[in-house]
């Protein structure tokens, strides 16, 4: 067993146990729920508007060399700077590099998953720079010093409580219960930060090949400050995330907020091309960009899943997962939580270790009628469970499916078999089975019918 | 060693060398241009200019933005001075803009052009900003403000409130004429910035409980001329 199951195992027993963190969760999420159907109300033919945004990401990824290089070429002609990075140490170092010859001190972050998939904050600190994550809900985990929750939801799981303890230990704040004065003294904390730091790392949500310009996403306006205020602008992103042209955003970046977070736009939608230009009165004198493949390539390579990567990262799919609300999102290990990241985490980090994670589904597809892009999100865990029996089959697989395979070619060996299943079933109930002790443990057998179908069958229909 | 640029194209060429087949679509539309396609099923934007102004001022409602529709010009200026002293502003700073000037003329409190002398840690102090915008998004409620028109970038989201002045004429029905818009006048020469403001900044980062002004405004106004 690798070692990232067998946490996620221990993790995900833990937490399914936890009526109480699952209660509020569910609560947490209902919300949600009334606003996205409301808002999906408003969509004259949703499921059309799905077709179309799926669409625009296809041929954007089935395209990905040529709409790449048009990005790029119209990013630098906007006076942008563009790197490359084969893989997160790669990233990391462009990214040091950038602060080093700036002499920066003070770095401000905006949400990016991306960065949290290439460990940069703690490569910066390392470094010796001061980073701040200005999106709240990432501010509290990197004061809680924790990863993200949920992927556009990063605190979702910490009562306010907690975050007013958090609080007056780290900013000495007096205690209150109010989500609101939270708020605030998030706010008033962070306001100076932007004004001083050297530099800003945001994400990318889209980057449009036909202008050249990225697209961010949010709501709380930390992003626009992260790019308005600090001498430098990085943007970190990775190559999937490309449209062709700005008018795929009229379908996109709705579905986005509606899908995601239940609002018919998100708060902010932001358009960047560039440094400050002659004639502006602010922005950042310095706009790079890091492409970042980090195996992006080797899930384009499976033509079966690589619509895994018109993902949108809206976090619809986390939001209806059964398995997400009772596991919550820590126990995945993972940068992407949810059913998208069950899907590309093998492709990112190796089937072998990972593919737990494609198991640990009831394939009930509620992702897959999630997905604003129509990711075949709940195949593609089947997907994945069939490249592992390929690649490295267990004793258990081989034995169990060689065994059926012989037993379902012959009618007697099956009629007989069956006779036997049902009359040994009592004795069964009571034996350590291998491979089905974690199911047992809560669960009793079905009581054998006396009778298999077929002889029910042909009884009735005589 | 040979260059990551390289590297990346060569993996991705050979990647895409098996196709993938295309999305199995409800619609036999073909791609084309995605707003235009996609137009009949997106929310609606509004048939009529009177239309779109009804679908806008339920849009802003729901957002908790304020809609103030004025006659003319001078009913602009009076309505932000009446906001402005209700408010108790101290300091406002402005976009310098034929439209906004009056408008900054008349508020009871102290005025700066913001983006003829740009302080950063002047427009911090600053209870609101009031900027132009270069379109309003009836479909969604959005205000497509820019560097251009906009006093820069921090001008709309770094003060307290936010108030857009702006000509009823300025509303179009959804966001892909907003963008098509756009492209038209500005062509190879976007701002810097475009960005689609839709209500006053918030989060529901605690409990999922909505809180407005997260770091962006509070509060949010738009003031629409005609």
């Amino acid at each position: 067993m690798s070692d990232s199951k067998a946490i996620f195992l221990k993790d995900a027993t833990v937490n399914a146990a936890d009526g109480d963190q699952r209660a509020f969760i569910r609560k947490a999420l209902g919300g949600y729920y009334t606003n996205r159907d409301l808002q999906k109300a408003r969509y004259r033919d949703w499921e059309r508007a799905r077709d179309a945004a799926s669409l625009a990401k296809w041929s954007a990824v089935n395209d990905l060399a040529n709409v790449l290089e048009k990005f790029v070429a119209n990013f630098e002609r906007n006076g942008g700077v563009v790197h490359w990075a084969r893989d997160a140490a790669e990233a990391r170092a462009i990214i040091l590099k950038i602060a080093e010859d700036a002499k920066a001190k003070a770095i401000v972050k905006s949400k990016c998953m991306t960065s949290e998939e290439i460990h940069l904050n703690d490569a910066l600190e390392k470094a010796g720079y001061g980073v701040v994550e200005s999106d709240l809900g990432e501010f509290i985990q990197q004061l809680r010093g924790e990863a993200p929750y949920h992927f556009v939801f990063p605190c979702m799981h910490v009562k306010r409580e907690a975050i007013s303890e958090l609080f007056t230990k780290h900013l000495g704040t007096a205690p209150t219960d109010s989500p609101e004065e939270l708020t605030m003294i998030a706010r008033r904390h962070l306001r100076q930060l932007y004004v001083d730091a050297d530099i800003g790392i945001t994400g990318a949500n889209f980057l449009v090949a036909e202008t050249g310009q990225i697209s961010i996403t949010e709501n709380e306006g930390n992003a626009r400050l992260t790019a308005a205020l600090p001498r430098i602008h990085i943007a970190l992103s990775g190559i999937e995330k490309v449209v062709n042209n700005l008018d795929d955003l009229s379908v996109l970046l709705p579905m986005l907020a509606t899908a995601g977070a239940g609002q018919p736009m998100t708060c902010y939608n932001t358009l960047y091309s560039g440094p400050r230009k002659k004639g502006e009165c602010d922005g950042p004198e310095e706009f790079h960009i890091v492409l970042l493949d980090n195996a992006r390539t080797r899930l384009l390579a499976d033509p079966e899943q690589r619509d895994a990567l018109h993902c949108i990262r809206c976090g619809a799919c986390l939001n209806v997962c059964p398995i997400f609300k009772n596991i919550g999102g820590l126990a995945y290990g993972t940068t992407y939580q949810g059913p998208i990241g069950s899907v590309i985490t093998p492709h990112l980090r190796g089937l072998k270790q990972w593919n737990h994670l494609s198991g640990a589904s009831s394939l009930c597809g509620a992702c897959t009628d999630a997905c604003p892009v129509r990711i075949d999100l709940h195949h593609h865990l089947l997907h994945n469970r069939r490249n592992a029996a390929k690649e490295s089959p267990t004793l258990f697989d081989r034995l169990f499916h060689n065994g059926f395979n012989f037993v379902i070619k012959s009618p007697w060996l099956f009629a007989t078999g069956g006779r036997i299943f049902r009359a040994t079933l009592p004795l069964l109930q009571k034996l350590p089975l291998p491979y089905m002790g974690a199911w047992m443990k809560t669960r009793d057998l079905p009581k054998a019918p006396s009778q298999s179908f077929r002889d029910q069958w042909k009884k009735q229909n005589v | 060693m040979s260059d990551a640029r390289s590297d990346i194209f060569a993996r991705i060429r050979e990647a895409l060398k098996v196709k993938a087949p295309k999305p199995h679509l409800k619609t036999d539309a073909n791609p084309g241009k995605t707003s235009t396609v996609a137009k009949p099923w997106l929310p609606d934007g509004g048939e009529t200019a009177d239309a779109s102004l009804t679908i806008l001022a339920e849009q802003l409602a729901k957002l908790k933005a304020v809609l103030i529709r004025v006659p003319d010009k001078a009913a602009a200026a009076k309505a932000v001075a009446e906001l402005s002293a209700a408010k108790n502003w101290k300091k406002v700073a402005f976009h310098g803009h034929e439209l906004l000037r009056p408008v900054a003329a008349s508020l009871p409190c102290e005025t700066w052009e913001a983006d003829a002398s740009f302080d950063k840690q002047r427009l911090e102090g600053c209870d609101a900003g009031i900027t132009t915008c270069e379109s309003i998004v009836a479909q969604l409620g959005s205000i497509l403000v820019s560097s251009a028109t906009s006093g820069g970038r921090a001008l709309s989201v770094l003060p307290h409130v936010h108030v857009v002045v702006a000509e009823a004429s300025q509303v179009v029905p959804d966001l892909g004429e907003a963008l098509a818009l756009a492209k038209a006048r500005h062509g190879d020469q976007m701002p810097s910035m475009l960005s689609f403001i839709t209500g006053p900044s918030r989060t529901g980062d605690i409990e999922r409980i909505l809180v407005l002004g997260a770091h962006g405004p509070k509060e949010l106004y738009l003031v629409l001329v005609g």
